[in-house]
């Protein structure tokens, strides 16, 4: 049976609908692979907007994968709050130190403006000149970090546990806070022509966060806040464990969840079948030493364990695949997806 | 009698109970010395809540604030001057070249509950790390990192230090690739907070 070859954005969505299309979709979530790509430093490539849309548009026709990304780096949106950005030449930008140094501060904290701070105008920039180039070829990604884990940056982990413990009324604050800068960020990227936002909740996690606080506070905070976001909506663990609230994340109204590979493919599959598609689980920092073989055998595994009836788009674990990775097995995992990704996975019957 | 203290410790942090840790501490040191119940009570309740974030039982916020919640109990019972809690190499423990301190606390915090005292550099870069361990004589050096390029850079930091620190490490690249502290000239890698504590007792033991 031959299937006519589809869009990249008509096999994500049949995916979608938990049904099979012409092959598994395949997000390659690279970013500062753009930047040797155009052979320019990190630092220079994230400074324009014009930069990240000609390094995804490049790596998009190197590796036919299946999305743009216009995810730029982690911290941008505690950069957009006024906290401090450091680059490194091999390696993600990472934030500074916290901005809310003493709690009492959350009171006074204010959203920063998107139609004031020029780090993420940057974004929506690139996002509007990818959707001009692309039109309806390929979802673009767009991404906002939950009000839920965006703390992490804002005040240090081990200060943000102790609030949500000890300080309800100012954990509520800052939620309250976060929420309406994630909703206005999230739908300015849509506006702009992001097909659907990645929402990063790794402390929702059950890595991070025990089910039964998770339901007190993350999964409530999800919820309000992904129903005001006016577009389709994943949800990245960014590595973390999810297999215990597989259920709750579906209530909260995602449709996507990024996992991790602390856990069973197979198993994430079977407990999301028809409520939700699983993105993921390839190891990025473990793909660095791969060799093409391996790299060959892990994509096809992972398509044994999830592909089966469609409802899930191949990855990595984290949503950012490390600078250290080689072009070679970049190159190497879409080809194997290419190869033994094809609907139907007849050769699973071999496969056992 | 040892086992039932060990249970009600370990449910009292799971449950984020400082009240019922303290009453525990305070029945447990009318049975033994204090750095007993730190070894016979404290140490096995974290070891077992470490083995619960290994499985993925137990969630880090529980492991974070089960640490805090430790070091007030044996800062009570065992002050930083206690004699038992001097004879041990010269340890300091930093962040490496991020800001995100979450794993260092645990482990700092699992070592003091542990009745070790130890250096904290807080976040460091490369030569003011250089440096510091050289002037403090530190024997053994714990590194957290949470970005893969610091994790790798850590084999620069054992070549400037050379073979005679025991250097150990911990943090999420080093959980997600089984074979990367070996990669960067590690002596050991801890998973957890609890590992670090077993893996400190044994070089402890090693060097004096």
């Amino acid at each position: 049976m031959t299937q006519k070859t589809m869009s990249s954005l008509q096999r994500v969505l049949t995916s979608l609908s938990h049904k099979e299309p012409d092959r598994v979709p395949f997000f390659l979530l690279t970013t500062m692979h753009g930047a040797k790509e155009l052979g320019i430093s990190i630092e220079q490539y994230f400074s324009q907007a014009r930069n990240v849309v000609e390094g995804q548009l490049r790596m998009r026709e190197k590796y036919r994968h299946d999305c743009y990304y216009s995810f730029f780096y982690a911290p941008i949106e505690v950069e957009a709050w006024g906290g401090e950005v450091l680059f490194y030449d091999d390696g993600p930008p990472n934030s500074g130190a916290p901005i809310i140094r003493n709690a009492e501060n959350i009171k006074h904290l204010t959203p920063p403006k998107i139609e004031e701070t020029p780090c993420l105008l940057k974004v929506l920039e690139a996002t509007r000149l990818l959707k001009n180039e692309v039109g309806d070829d390929a979802p673009i990604i767009g991404v906002a970090m939950s009000p839920y884990s965006l703390p992490v940056m804002q005040m240090g982990f081990d200060n943000y546990i102790e609030l949500m413990l000890d300080q309800p009324d100012l954990f509520a604050q800052l939620m309250k806070v976060n929420e309406a800068f994630c909703i206005a960020w999230s739908n300015a990227q849509l506006e702009a022509g992001a097909t659907a936002i990645c929402y990063f909740d790794p402390v929702s996690s059950t890595t991070i966060t025990p089910r039964e606080m998770y339901l007190k506070t993350g999964f409530n905070v999800a919820r309000q806040t992904l129903a005001q976001i006016k577009g389709p909506t994943a949800t990245h663990m960014a590595s973390g464990r999810c297999l215990p609230i597989v259920e709750d994340l579906a209530n909260t109204g995602t449709a996507i969840i990024g996992v991790s590979v602390l856990e069973d493919l197979a198993e994430l599959k079977s407990a999301c079948r028809g409520k939700l598609t699983v993105l993921g689980n390839l190891n990025g920092i473990e793909m660095r030493r791969w060799t093409l073989e391996q790299a060959e055998s892990k994509v096809k595994d992972a398509i044994a364990r999830a592909g089966s009836g469609g409802g899930f788009i191949l990855s990595d674990n984290h949503g950012e695949i490390p600078w250290q990775v080689s072009d070679e097995i970049l190159m190497a995992i879409s080809e194997a997806v290419h190869k033994w990704g094809k609907y139907p996975l007849t050769w699973l019957e071999d496969h056992g | 009698m040892i086992k039932k203290f060990v249970n009600e410790f370990e449910q009292a942090l799971l449950k984020l109970d400082r009240l019922t840790a303290r009453r525990v501490s305070v029945e447990a040191s009318r049975h033994f010395t204090a750095a007993k119940f730190v070894e016979k009570v404290v140490t096995p309740a974290l070891e077992r809540i470490g083995l619960g974030w290994e499985d993925g039982s137990v969630a880090l916020s529980q492991v974070y604030m089960s640490g805090r919640i430790s070091e007030e109990v044996v800062d009570a019972l065992l002050p930083p001057s206690a004699p038992e809690r001097t004879d041990q190499p010269r340890m300091a423990i930093a962040v490496f070249e991020d800001h995100h301190m979450l794993g260092k606390r645990i482990v700092y915090t699992m070592l003091r509950a542990s009745g070790f005292e130890l250096l904290d550099y807080g976040h460091v870069e490369m030569e003011g790390l250089i440096h510091r361990v050289k002037d403090d004589d530190v024997r053994v050096l714990l590194l957290s990192t949470l970005m893969l390029p610091s994790a790798l850079r850590i084999k620069e930091v054992r070549r400037r230090l050379g073979d005679d620190i025991k250097i150990i490490v911990g943090g999420a690249p080093f959980r997600f690739d089984d074979e990367l502290w070996v990669e960067v000239g590690a002596d050991a890698m801890g998973k957890s907070g609890a590992e670090a504590v077993g893996i400190i007792t044994r070089i402890a033991g090693d060097i004096s």
